[in-house]
Parts: structure tokens; C-alpha cells; sequence
């Protein structure tokens, strides 16, 4: 093809700016606006008006339509949709439901009654069965499965036969074949009671009743044997699970029978059930008051309690009280206090108002107290070899829990009277740790110095002194004490709390007491007490295992301490956070750090305090890197970095700065967005430098831009993401250039050009796998945009870095069929024209482009078009090949784009150059895959151009130029 | 062919009273229409005697030839001989609960010598090759509560190894001492017995505490405490007669029934 002859068209940019500047011209608001929801609400504010009273506004307001994105969802999301069903399933539904979800689902329901603070048992369930443990081996006891061969006795044979095998299985209940589990593990253990409540589920759903009260009488039998007494209070919530599962099936059961028009409504009252369903519960409430053994007899009771309200008003008001006498029976104060928790527990859940009783069982508990120190419990405990501090710990759960029901929202002078009560008592520790537990912390609270008294008269053999500070401390957490004791209740608390000498329970209490001593006091107190606790943790490496309670510590510390210079300046943090010695924990402490210090940390800092430490703690997390590092792992840890290094600035003092990246480089080179994060720092620094001097550097800040260009040319080759390199080394030339360190500049500029060829056909993004091509043309031009700045190395020729940058593209291996090259070279022509103009279109302020060095040389300019025919020749012989293949789109798309550039770059007045324009017209519209819009678009456009004064050729070009015609 | 014959009475609990009527409906369910030769309905009511072997000689006792006595009877005829239609068939009934002359009705009791019951049973009878049908229902018989209301007098009671009756040696008794009261001597049996037993003190550990309801036979059985229960705790006592095996306390020529 004979070789095009390429001349830029000659641009004036300030005329051709002030003719694209809109006219001034008032803009009229009207009432249009494409975002406005139509309206119509001109007639129907009428219509509403003439109907009289209805307001007009709301009939135009309901005259909108809705939001289309709303309208679809119809109001609610799906997702609140689904959520509010749920919460109110109408119990219709949930009838069908498996009994066990349904009974857990009434359950929270009912909890709720009793109101959000309450902490229900559910909660306390999983830290009691964690709690109570135990190694030994366990046995289950279990009088089931019937044994038939009896002879029926005599004078029954009048009974008839329904009766009679009525009456045997229930004497089977208390006389069928023995079966016993020995040896159970604790873990069998809560298997094989698990298999006993499904088992019960499963009877109950086949219709065996019997059976399934037997499963319950037999279980409920477990709770009167207490050997391997440190499992008991597991061993109770397993069980009342069965309970609290019997009792849910035996009340869904009867509200079942009575629901037969329509379901009970939640508030029935005795008259809306039907007498069948009366009977049933009455047959149920006679089986279990024949039941021979007192306490199967009173949990089963118990668990039915929420019967009683389909038999009669006051039916609950009656038995409460009458089970809590009941429980005198027992001998075991350990079962009994249980069974007390049990009947407080289902006390609370049906009938909560219901309050005096459980003053009552209260009361009761404490006159049986003394048998705690009994004969026979001091027999057992010898028989089990079990302490008695160790004893008296596995009450706390019953005793806290019958206390907490009390204490819910109990008047003041009931938990004074309380208080007297135990302390009458003689200061027994058990009881006052539960009071403390389980009584609002307000109240605590107020009358801390009296418990600590308290504290200090009570027993030390008893029960252990490090659990009473560490309730009393639990509450102080939440609740103040009058200013003026404050100092001294930690200073009595500590005194004890320091004498403690196993490290594990030492821990455990000063971890609760830290929360007090932060929320009161200063850096001084809590760094005494991070000393203490550093003194008593680190000999035979204690903290080993007690990771999370030291942890707990460094939480609570940085609740109340935000301000990190403060913190920083405790003596003992630091090493504090040396006994996290396992790296998991240890990152996880440093990571929980540096969250608060971003969340808080709100002005840049230098402090030299909090920058040593926070190197450290960064350090840390940055070395725990390696590479079985997960790549989620390693971005969150080098954005908690990033945040650490965003915050520090020296201020005018640059070189501080500088000398600070260079140290982090040193520090935190495995992690590469902080490498990243590094380099704009330094090109910031650089910038900042420029605007501090105005753009004239003396010849220190030019030796300091020239050091922070090197900073960033030596540190993004360490950078293994091509496209963060390239774009880094675009950003640092940039930055160069516009400091004047022209060298600097062209080394980023060629060190970027270099590595094009190593760009990878597909890249990883974001996990999947993609075509780098589009992000490798995004990068070329904006790299040419560039181009046009920096002036032409005086020791290489003309257009060196342009020709270099083509020719790279040239030789890099582009996707088989793609027009990328070519796109490129498209793109190179504009920044070619613009070249050759005398005036730039944009420069950087004190450096000179080539059109001052070259002063618009004829020589020069001819090279421009040299390259530019060049081009040309490339680009129309790959046009030519995508004719011959099936390529007529590309073919059209690229042809169209083509003559563009002509047209907006090209010197149309030149024939050839209008030839080829008008060709390439033709050739984009020849297989008629333009979009017609543009093309008429196009052609408005170029009629417009050729009214503007030279450009009156155009108006021949566009004679030429013809729209296809549509069929 | 299969058809089922049953009797509901209308009150759930079936305990009916003397001169109310006893009313229910028979169900019959068949597939497809049944011939019969007539349903009867009879109610009846009986003592069940039988002698005990500590009262009269073994032999008699074997023998237990005491004739039942009848407290009530009656019988209609529900429907004559004829077609049930297929499906389910609801036929009302009512019998007045009435003695005849100067019998009384006394209430439904189930012991080991004396039984008082009163039943249903219908009878459906049909040809001969079909078995004839017969279905039972048993319902229960309460006296008219007393008018007058017995003030409750309560009893106190105390137990030592010296009290004890049925003892051989009582020098090996440990020594205790059990103090208690009864909320009342004559209790109304619809409610429970209720009380209070104190241990003031006891030599050995108490294993368990039991309250026994005596009647005729041994019947219930309560364990009021356990293991090593509390000295001088009052412990309640709490008894809900096991309604079908008790009655009031009954004088007749015949038998007698008390507690």
C-alpha cells in the first residue's frame, strides 16, 4: 500500500477551550428531571380536593409511584421478610413443627416474658456442664424394661383389663428389670442421656406414654445419686433437659386437645378447655402424686408445673408452695439445693410473678445449711476423696441461680434482708459468693467495702477467698462504687488477690479485677497491677496457660485506654505482651492492638514513645508471616500496617520521614501492599517537599526529591505484582518530573518500559484468573499521556522512549486475535499530533518539554510523521487481514476508531489524508455493524467542526461521507 | 367384614353421681350396611365380695362363695332387629342413675376383697354366623358431697421406739424421736391429706421416711424423705388418695370398707 503521507492538523487550545466553554446562558429549572418519580398529581389533587375533607396532600403523595427498586421488594426485603417470620410464627404452624424445637422455641419465648435482662438458663447450661467435670468413671442406674411374668394377685381379676395393664406398667416403673451402665466416661455419660431423651421422644411420638413417664421417673432417680459428686451439677443440667422436654410434651399434648376449633390463644384462662383435656392433665397430675419415691415425684411434678394451668386458677400459686416444703425431705443438701434450682428454674419460666416462694426456697436453703458441714456429707467427701472448697464450688451454680431469680428486679430492702440473713449465718463464703453473683452490681456496688469485710471474716478453709474477690470484682466491673472507697477496695482486694498462689487462679481473678482498676484509675495503678501480674505469671512459665485470660487483660486495657501514648508509657506493657510467647496468640494480641489504634488513634503522631512500640507490635505481626500465611491472613495483617504507617508523619521534618520508610522497608519487606503503601509515602513526601518550596527546590530539597525518587527506584523492583511495579514506576516518573529530577524520571519511565515484555498474558484477580490485556492498555495509555512531558534524553534520539515504548509493544506476544497492538498504535497517534504542536497542551511547571527544547524543528517534526505513517501502514495491514478473515466487526469497530483520530488529529486539508478518511468511513460502514446513532452523531459533529474558521474543507469531506441507508 | 362397637359417655371424667343420668352415645362403624338381630344396652351395678383367709377358714375362703350383690340393673333395647346403614352410626342413650327400692348406691371402689363397680355394656346380637358383639364401659360412682362441713380436728402424734407396736426386740431399736401432726382425723377424699412430721432426733442416719395408707390392702406408698434428712426440719405431708382404690368410709351389713 503506498505510504500515507501524515500531517497533524495545527490546534490552537486556548481557542479551541474557549469555543468548547459553554455559553453563559441562564439555565432555566424546570420541572423536569429525569430522576423525579412522574407525577401526576395535578388532576388528582383536584379530584381529592373536590371530595372534600381528604387532605390534598395525601392523595398526591399516593399519586407517586414507588421507588421501582422498592416496589419490586413490596415493602419489605426478603430477608426482614423471611426474619419477622419467623419470630412470629403463629403457633398454628409450629405445631407441626418437631416437639423439641417447638419447646425451645416457646421456651426463649417465654424467657422473654420474664424480660431482656434476665440472663436465662440457656446460658448458664453450657458454662455449667464446661465447669463440672470429671476423669472418674461414671454409672448409670436404670430400673426399666418390664418384666411380665408376674402372677396377677388375687381379687384383681374384678379389675378389668385395661386397668390392669395399667397398673402393671406402672409398677414397672418402680420395679422393672435393673439395667446398669458402669464405667460410662463423662462423655458416654452425656450420650447415653441424650439417647434417654430421645428415646423419650420417640415413645412419645408412638403413642407409649407410660414409657415415657417411666424414662422420666428413671432419670429424674439419677439426681438422688451423688457419687462422682464433681459431675453433679452436669449431671443435673443433662437431666432437667430431659425434664424440661417431658414437661414441654406433656403441655403441647393437652393445649393440643383443646385446640381443636381453633388454637388456645396464648392467655387461656380455665374455662377454655374442654373437659377430656382436663381429665387427661388430672390422670397426669394423679400418676405422678403416686409416684413412691419423694424426689422423682417432686421433679416430675415440677416439670408439669405449667399444667396446672389448664386444671385451675391458682393451681401453680398452690404447688409451688407445696413442692417448696416438700424439698425439706430431702437429705442430701447438695440434691436438695439442686432441686430447689430446678423448681426456681420452672418457677420463674411459668408463673414469674410468683415471687414468694422462691424467698421461700431461699430461706429453707438456709436453714438446711448447716448440714453442709455435716456428719454425713464430711463421710462422703472422705469416701470420694473430694475437698471440701471443692464441695462447696459445686453449689454456686444452684445457690447463684435460685439468688438471681430473687434478686430480678427485687425491691431494695428484700436484697438487704437478704443480706442480713447470710451474713447471720456467719459470713458462710458459699453464700456470699452467690449473693454477690447473682444481686444487681448496682447493689453490690454501693456496699463494697461491707463485702469485703464480709469477705475477709469469712472462713479460709471453707471456700476459696480468690472466687469471692472475683465475683465481687465482677461486679465492680460493671457497677461504680462511691468514688471515695474506690482506692481502698482495690487496694483490699489486691492485697489478697496478690497472695494467691496458684498461678491459674491467681489469673483468673486478676483478669475480672484489671476491668475495675482500668475503669477508676490511672496508667500508675494499672501498671503496678500488669507488673504484678507479669511477677506471678512468668516463673515456670505460667502464662503458658493462661493465654486467654492474658488476653482478656490486654482487651480491657485498650477499652479504657485509647490514647497510646498513655499506654505506651506504662513500663510494663510491653513486657506484658512478652509473656504471649505461642505465635498465634501472640499476632492475635498485636492485631487486636493495632485495630484499636486505627479506630482511635485519630491524629498523625511522632511520638517516639508510641512509634518504637507500635514498630514492635507490627514487627511481630509482620514477622509471623510465612508462607503458609493464608493470602486473607496476610492482607489483613498489611492493612493493620498500612493503618500504623498512614498514622505517623514527622512534619517538616522530611528527612525523619524518609529515614522512617527506609526502616519499615527494612522491617515489613514480606508484606507488599506495605511496600506499596511505603512508595506513595515517599512520592507523597516528595510532593509535599515541592509545595513546601513552591516548585524551586534549593539544593537540599533537590538532593532530598532526588533521595526519594532513588527510595522508590530501589524499592518497587522487590514488588512481585507486575502491574503494581508499572504503575508505581509511572507514578515515581511522574513525581520525578515534577520535581525536576529529569534523569530520575527517564530511568522510571525506561525501567517501566523494560519490563512490558514480562507483563503476563493472564493475571489473578481477586482468585480467577484474567486476560491482562485490558489493564496492559489501560497502563499504555496513560503512559503516553505522559510521554508528552518528558523531554527527549539529549544523549538518544527523538521520540526515544515513544519509539522504545512501540516498539516493546510491537514485540510482546498479544493474544492470537486480538487487536490490542493495534488499539495501541491508534492511541499513539493522538499523542503524536499533539507532539508536533508548537504550544503543548499540558506541561509541568520548570521543566521544558520538546517543544521547547526542539522549538518546532522541521526535522523533528518530520520524524513525528515518519512514526505516524508508520502506524498508519501497520494499522491498515491488519485492517486488511481482519477483511479476509471473519473479522468484519473488529474490522468496522477499529476502521471507525481510525478515523477518528484522522479527523480530530489529522490535517485534513491534505487529500490523501481525506481519502483515507472517507475510505475508512466507507469501511466501517460497509458490513453495517455501526452503530447508526454515532455515525449521525458523528457527521453533526464533523458539519459543526467545518463551520469553525480553517476548517472549511470539511465541508467537502462530509459531501463524501454518506449514511448508510437503512433497508 | 369389620365393624366396631363402642360406648362414649359424654362426661370425660365418667364419674356421675346418684340421680343424675348417666348419658352417652353407642358408635357403630362399619364399611358396609350390617344385619343385626338387635342391640341391647344394660347398666348394672355389683359388690364383689370375696373372704379373706384371716376371717373365715381356708377352705371357704378358696371357695369364695359369697353371692355378688346388686346395687343396680337395668336394660332397654336400643334398636330391634334390622340394617345399619354403612358408616359411622351415633346412637344417644340416657339411664337415670336411680336405686330401686331401699338400696344405696355406694361409690366405685377397687379393693382386693370388696370391688364396687358399675358398668355399661351393650350387645349387639347377630345370625348365627357372625359373632355376636359385646362392648363394655366402665363409670364411676361418687357419693353426694356432705352438706355439712366437718370442722378438721387436728391430731399431733409422736413416734419413739416406744410406740412402736409390731416391734419383737425393742431394746435393738435405736433410739429417735418423731413428732408430727395431721391437719385432720376425717379427711375428705377428694382432697389430700396433708400434715407435718418433725425428726427431732435420731441415732442412726434415716434412710427413708415412708407414709403408708392402710386400707384393706396396702395401697399407696410415699416416701416423704430421704437419706439423711435435716433434724428438726418440719417435712410436710402430702397425700393425694389414689381415688379409684379409695372410698369414704363405708358401714354396710354386708362388708365394710374404712381406712
Amino acid at each position: 500500500m503506498a505510504a500515507v503521507q501524515w500531517r497533524s492538523r495545527g490546534r490552537n487550545y486556548e481557542a479551541e477551550l474557549q469555543r468548547c466553554r459553554p455559553e453563559v446562558a441562564l439555565v432555566e429549572f424546570g420541572d423536569y428531571h429525569p430522576l423525579k418519580p412522574i407525577m401526576v398529581t395535578d388532576t388528582k389533587t383536584r379530584h381529592g380536593a373536590r371530595k372534600g375533607s381528604t387532605s390534598s396532600s395525601s392523595s398526591s403523595s399516593s399519586s407517586v409511584p414507588p421507588d421501582p427498586l422498592s416496589s419490586m421488594l413490596d415493602g419489605t426485603d426478603p430477608l426482614s421478610m423471611f426474619a419477622a417470620a419467623s419470630a412470629s410464627e403463629t403457633p398454628a404452624i409450629s405445631r407441626s413443627a418437631s416437639a423439641g424445637d417447638l419447646g425451645r422455641k416457646r421456651k426463649e419465648k417465654e424467657e422473654e416474658a420474664v424480660g431482656a435482662d434476665f440472663e436465662p438458663w440457656s446460658s448458664k447450661r453450657g458454662e455449667i456442664l464446661a465447669r463440672f467435670t470429671t476423669t472418674e468413671k461414671l454409672s448409670i442406674n436404670l430400673f426399666m424394661g418390664s418384666d411380665r411374668g408376674k402372677a396377677p394377685s388375687p381379687g384383681s381379676s374384678a379389675v378389668s383389663e385395661k386397668v390392669r395393664t395399667r397398673l402393671e406398667e406402672l409398677d414397672d416403673l418402680e420395679e422393672g428389670s435393673q439395667r446398669e451402665l458402669l464405667n460410662l466416661s463423662q462423655q458416654d455419660y452425656a450420650n447415653r442421656i441424650e439417647e434417654l431423651n430421645q428415646s423419650l421422644k420417640e415413645a412419645w411420638a408412638s403413642d407409649q406414654k407410660v414409657k415415657a413417664l417411666k424414662i422420666v421417673i428413671q432419670c429424674s432417680k439419677l439426681l438422688s445419686d451423688t457419687s462422682v459428686i464433681q459431675f453433679y451439677p452436669s449431671k443435673f443440667v443433662l437431666i432437667t433437659d430431659i425434664l424440661d422436654t417431658f414437661g414441654q410434651l406433656v403441655y403441647d399434648r393437652i393445649w393440643s386437645m383443646c385446640s381443636d376449633p381453633r388454637p388456645l390463644p396464648d392467655s387461656f384462662t380455665v374455662d377454655d378447655v374442654n373437659d377430656t383435656a382436663k381429665e387427661t392433665c388430672l390422670n397426669w397430675f394423679f400418676k405422678i402424686a403416686s409416684i413412691r419415691e419423694l424426689l422423682p415425684r417432686l421433679y416430675v411434678e415440677a416439670a408439669i408445673l405449667k399444667c396446672n394451668r389448664f386444671l385451675n386458677k391458682s393451681g401453680i400459686q398452690e404447688t409451688l408452695p407445696r413442692l417448696t416444703a416438700m424439698i425439706k425431705g430431702i437429705g442430701d443438701p447438695l440434691v436438695a439445693a439442686y432441686t430447689r434450682a430446678y423448681l426456681c428454674r420452672v418457677g420463674v419460666e411459668v408463673a414469674p410473678h410468683l415471687k414468694d416462694s422462691l424467698n421461700q426456697n431461699f430461706f429453707d436453703l438456709l436453714g438446711t445449711f448447716r448440714q453442709i458441714g455435716g456428719e454425713s456429707v464430711r463421710k462422703q467427701l472422705a469416701l470420694q476423696r473430694v475437698e471440701a472448697p471443692e464441695y462447696l464450688t459445686l453449689y454456686s451454680p444452684a445457690i447463684s441461680w435460685i439468688l438471681q431469680c430473687i434478686a430480678y428486679r427485687a425491691p431494695e430492702p428484700l436484697l438487704t434482708e437478704m443480706m442480713e440473713r447470710c451474713k447471720k449465718l456467719g459470713n458462710n463464703a458459699l453464700l456470699l459468693n452467690s449473693v454477690m453473683r447473682a444481686f444487681r452490681p448496682e447493689f453490690v456496688a454501693d456496699r463494697a467495702t461491707d463485702f469485703i469485710g464480709m469477705i475477709k471474716d469469712c472462713d479460709e478453709a471453707g471456700f476459696p477467698k480468690h472466687l469471692l474477690f472475683g465475683s465481687l470484682g465482677r461486679s465492680l466491673a460493671c457497677a461504680d462504687p462511691p468514688e471515695s472507697e474506690r482506692l481502698t477496695i482495690l487496694n483490699e482486694a489486691w492485697k489478697v488477690i496478690t497472695k494467691v498462689r496458684s498461678p491459674r487462679d491467681y489469673v483468673n481473678c486478676a483478669e475480672i479485677w484489671v476491668e475495675f482498676t482500668c475503669r477508676h484509675f490511672t496508667k500508675r495503678e494499672v501498671n503496678t497491677i500488669l507488673a504484678d501480674i507479669i511477677k506471678h505469671m512468668t516463673p515456670d512459665r505460667a502464662f503458658e496457660d493462661a493465654y486467654s485470660q492474658l488476653q482478656s487483660v490486654i482487651r480491657k486495657i485498650l477499652t479504657y485506654f485509647h490514647d497510646f501514648s498513655v499506654l505506651f508509657s506504662m513500663e510494663r506493657f510491653l513486657p506484658f505482651l512478652d509473656m504471649f510467647q505461642k505465635d498465634s496468640v501472640r499476632v492475635e494480641v498485636c492485631r487486636s492492638i493495632m485495630e484499636i489504634f486505627i479506630k482511635h488513634q485519630l491524629d498523625l503522631t511522632r511520638d517516639p514513645v508510641i512509634l518504637n512500640a507500635m514498630l514492635h507490635i507490627c514487627k511481630t505481626m509482620h514477622d509471623s508471616v510465612n508462607a503458609l500465611t493464608l493470602e486473607d491472613e496476610r492482607r489483613s495483617l498489611a492493612l493493620l500496617i498500612i493503618g500504623f504507617i498512614r498514622m505517623v508523619s514527622f512534619g517538616r521534618d522530611f528527612e525523619q520521614q524518609l529515614s522512617f520508610c527506609v526502616e519499615a522497608r527494612a522491617t515489613f519487606c514480606n508484606l507488599e501492599p506495605v511496600l506499596v503503601q511505603l512508595i506513595h509515602t515517599v512520592n507523597q513526601l516528595a510532593m509535599e517537599t515541592r509545595r513546601v518550596m513552591r516548585g524551586s527546590h534549593s539544593r537540599k530539597t533537590a538532593a532530598f526529591v532526588r533521595a526519594c525518587a532513588a527510595y522508590s527506584f530501589i524499592t518497587i523492583p522487590s514488588l512481585s505484582s507486575i502491574f503494581s511495579r508499572l504503575s508505581l514506576y509511572l507514578l515515581s516518573g511522574q513525581v520525578a518530573l515534577a520535581n525536576q529530577c529529569l534523569s530520575q524520571a527517564d530511568a522510571f519511565l525506561k525501567a517501566a518500559v523494560s519490563i512490558l515484555p514480562e507483563v503476563p498474558r493472564s493475571i489473578s484477580v481477586e482468585g480467577k484468573l484474567r486476560s491482562s490485556e485490558s489493564f496492559l492498555l489501560d497502563f499504555t495509555n496513560n503512559f503516553l499521556a505522559m510521554l508528552l512531558v518528558v523531554p527527549d534524553h539529549p544523549e538518544h534520539g527523538v521520540l526515544y522512549l515513544v519509539r522504545g515504548l512501540l516498539n516493546m509493544v510491537q514485540d510482546y506476544t498479544w493474544e492470537d486475535n486480538s487487536d490490542a497492538k493495534v488499539r495501541v498504535y491508534v492511541s499513539a497517534l493522538p499523542l503524536l499530533a499533539a507532539m508536533g504542536q508548537e504550544t503543548y497542551v499540558y506541561s509541568v511547571p520548570k521543566v521544558d518539554s520538546n517543544e521547547t527544547l526542539y522549538g518546532g524543528d522541521p526535522k523533528f517534526l518530520s520524524e513525528i510523521n515518519k512514526l505516524c505513517e508508520t502506524l498508519i501502514g501497520q494499522i491498515l495491514d491488519h485492517l486488511k487481514v481482519l477483511g479476509r478473515d471473519e473479522g468484519t466487526r473488529r474490522q468496522g469497530a477499529l476502521a471507525f476508531s481510525l478515523f477518528g483520530v484522522l479527523l480530530a488529529h489529522g490535517d485534513l486539508r491534505n487529500n490523501k489524508l481525506s481519502q483515507l478518511a472517507v475510505n475508512l468511513w466507507n469501511l466501517s460502514h460497509k458490513h453495517g455493524h455501526c452503530e447508526p446513532r454515532v455515525s449521525v452523531r458523528t457527521l453533526e459533529f464533523v458539519k459543526h467542526q467545518a463551520q469553525q474558521p480553517d476548517m472549511s474543507h470539511l465541508s467537502d469531506t462530509v459531501q463524501r461521507l454518506t449514511l448508510q441507508s437503512r433497508t | 367384614m369389620s365393624v366396631t362397637l363402642d360406648i362414649r359417655l359424654k362426661r370425660a371424667n365418667k364419674v356421675y353421681r346418684e340421680g343424675e343420668a348417666v348419658a352417652g352415645v353407642i358408635v357403630l362403624a362399619c364399611k358396609e350396611p350390617l344385619q343385626h338381630h338387635g342391640i341391647s344396652l344394660s347398666m348394672e351395678g355389683v359388690v364383689n365380695l370375696q373372704l379373706s383367709s384371716k376371717s373365715v377358714g381356708v377352705f371357704e375362703a378358696f371357695y369364695n362363695s359369697v353371692k355378688p350383690i346388686q346395687l343396680i340393673s337395668s336394660n332397654i333395647e336400643v334398636a330391634k332387629a334390622g340394617k345399619i346403614p354403612g358408616g359411622k352410626t351415633e346412637i344417644p342413650f340416657e339411664f337415670p342413675l336411680h336405686t330401686k327400692g331401699n338400696k344405696v348406691l355406694y361409690e366405685t371402689y377397687h379393693g382386693v376383697f370388696v370391688n364396687i363397680q358399675y358398668s355399661l355394656r351393650c350387645d349387639m346380637r347377630r345370625s348365627l354366623l357372625a359373632k355376636d358383639l359385646s362392648r363394655n364401659c366402665e363409670f364411676i360412682v361418687h357419693c353426694q358431697p356432705q352438706k355439712a362441713k366437718v370442722a378438721p380436728t387436728p391430731v399431733n402424734f409422736t413416734i419413739t421406739p416406744d410406740t412402736l407396736e409390731n416391734t419383737r426386740e425393742r431394746s435393738l431399736l435405736p433410739k429417735f424421736l418423731i413428732r408430727g401432726h395431721l391437719d385432720a382425723t376425717h379427711c375428705v377424699i377428694s382432697q389430700p391429706l396433708t400434715g407435718e412430721v418433725v425428726l427431732e432426733n435420731s441415732d442412726v442416719p434415716i434412710k427413708s421416711i415412708e407414709l403408708q395408707l392402710v386400707r384393706v390392702e396396702t395401697c399407696g406408698e410415699l416416701c416423704r424423705g430421704l437419706r439423711d434428712v435435716c433434724h428438726g426440719l418440719s417435712i410436710p405431708i402430702y397425700m393425694v388418695f389414689p381415688r379409684l382404690f379409695t372410698c369414704p368410709t363405708l358401714e354396710t351389713t354386708n362388708f365394710k370398707v374404712g381406712q
